[in-house]
């Protein structure tokens, strides 16, 4: 063979090549499954309407079997107190399951910090919760694909596969994962995936007092939540990592991270 | 090719075939990837039922309200009528048959979640009725003197 010869020949070889993957990946049935979905679930949060009562963790530990006592939770709340000097201060202690009860803010370390109303600027609570991103960055860290994205957007975590590498957890940005203090695995939140599958609400937003938390779907134009997002001044936390966070905000402050 | 390359090359393709075959048994059929495509969507399917069929413990406030009639039409029009009858009362699970009955939480840690007075005027807090627990009547329970069911002035 020449060598003329041999160049045209791979030459062809990858672009055949190239074109059989190009075309397996535009007619991969598991996109087009995916483009069928008509669910993307989605949470809207008024920071304005939460209390601070902590009664949706105290739901969210109990309903999802979180070990009561233990710190870590799937979801919390986080107060913030901006005083007239200009500091912010911040606390979530044990993630507000207790509710907030005083006005000392919590330092850590069994040290409080008492805030005078006289030098309250602004002071307001945040509850947090998995963003069910849609690039979740937790989900491509995992080296067996043991947390993985479903149809709907919700990430889960399979219990049976997850090897307790801690990858996920170190990946997230808001800090959502965390140990199962029982399973030793990865745990998260993940909208109540046994309710919402049933067409029920999470257990958060049914023990929410003030309807501070709502669950919403995105593909469906009627939805009050897919309303407000769409029509109304919303905000995400840490936009800039890119992972494109599904949990929308109103009435959120610049302090918050 | 000589012996002493090709005798290792066969220990490795043989390795590699052990894998690959061992591969076919461990891996669950289902394992793939899904709906999120290969970044997203590598995992084992039947994780999804999994997570679905875990057990649904706080049922609602429509749940309590047949057989509860009297308390749920008493709650209902007061201010508390938009917190949950589980918050207080404990998830129902399958109640009345598992458990047969709640435990209602008393403590006055429950009413104070809310009625710990905060001065945040910028949040539905600071618009709450509250006390500064530490003063009034510390050591006794709210429902001595008030009716949750119907939240007022003191019985």
């Amino acid at each position: 063979m020449k060598r003329r010869d041999f160049f045209k020949l791979s030459l062809k070889g990858v672009i055949t090549a190239g074109l059989a993957k190009g075309l397996f990946e535009l007619v991969k049935p598991e996109h087009i499954l995916a483009s069928t979905s008509n669910i993307r679930r989605v949470f809207l949060i008024d920071a304005q309407e939460c209390c601070g009562c902590g009664l949706c963790i105290k739901a969210c530990k109990l309903e999802n079997e979180i070990p009561y006592e233990s710190s870590v939770s799937r979801t919390w709340i986080e107060r913030y107190v901006l005083t007239k000097d200009g500091k912010v201060h911040a606390d979530a202690t044990n993630a507000g399951k207790d509710g907030f009860t005083s006005t000392k803010i919590d330092l850590g370390m069994g040290k409080y910090k008492d805030i005078k109303k006289e030098d309250i600027k602004k002071a307001f609570f945040v509850p947090k919760l998995c963003n069910q991103c849609e690039n979740p960055s937790c989900v491509q860290v995992c080296p067996v694909g043991a947390t993985y994205q479903a149809a709907d957007g919700v990430v889960l975590v399979d219990r049976k596969w997850c090897i307790g590498c801690g990858y996920c957890i170190m990946a997230c940005p808001y800090g959502v994962r965390f140990f199962h203090p029982k399973y030793r695995t990865a745990e998260k939140c993940n909208f109540c995936y046994h309710r919402i599958s049933k067409g029920l609400k999470t257990a958060c937003v049914q023990a929410c007092v003030f309807g501070s938390r709502k669950l919403g779907n995105l593909k469906d134009p009627n939805d009050p939540v897919t309303k407000t997002i769409m029509t109304e001044r919303v905000w995400v936390l840490k936009e800039e990592y890119g992972t494109k966070p599904q949990v929308y905000y109103t009435n959120l402050s610049m302090e918050v991270r | 090719m000589k012996n002493h390359v090709f005798r290792p090359l066969l220990v490795v393709i043989g390795l590699v075939a052990i894998v690959l075959i061992a591969r076919l048994f461990i891996v669950p059929k289902d394992f793939g990837v899904w709906e999120r495509g290969y970044m997203y969507g590598w995992h084992r399917k039947g994780n999804e039922d999994e997570w679905k069929a875990v057990k649904v413990k706080f049922q609602g406030r429509e749940y309590c309200k047949d057989c509860h009639s009297q308390q749920y039409s008493q709650i209902s029009g007061t201010p508390h009528f938009r917190i949950q009858c589980e918050n207080c009362h404990g998830p129902a699970i399958d109640h009345p048959s598992d458990p047969p009955k709640l435990n209602i939480d008393r403590r006055r840690d429950l009413c104070i979640r809310c009625h710990s007075y905060l001065p945040y005027p910028t949040t539905v807090r600071g618009k709450i009725k509250g006390i500064n627990p530490d003063e009034h009547n510390p050591g006794i329970e709210c429902v001595m003197c008030h009716n949750p069911h119907k939240a007022s002035k003191p019985i």
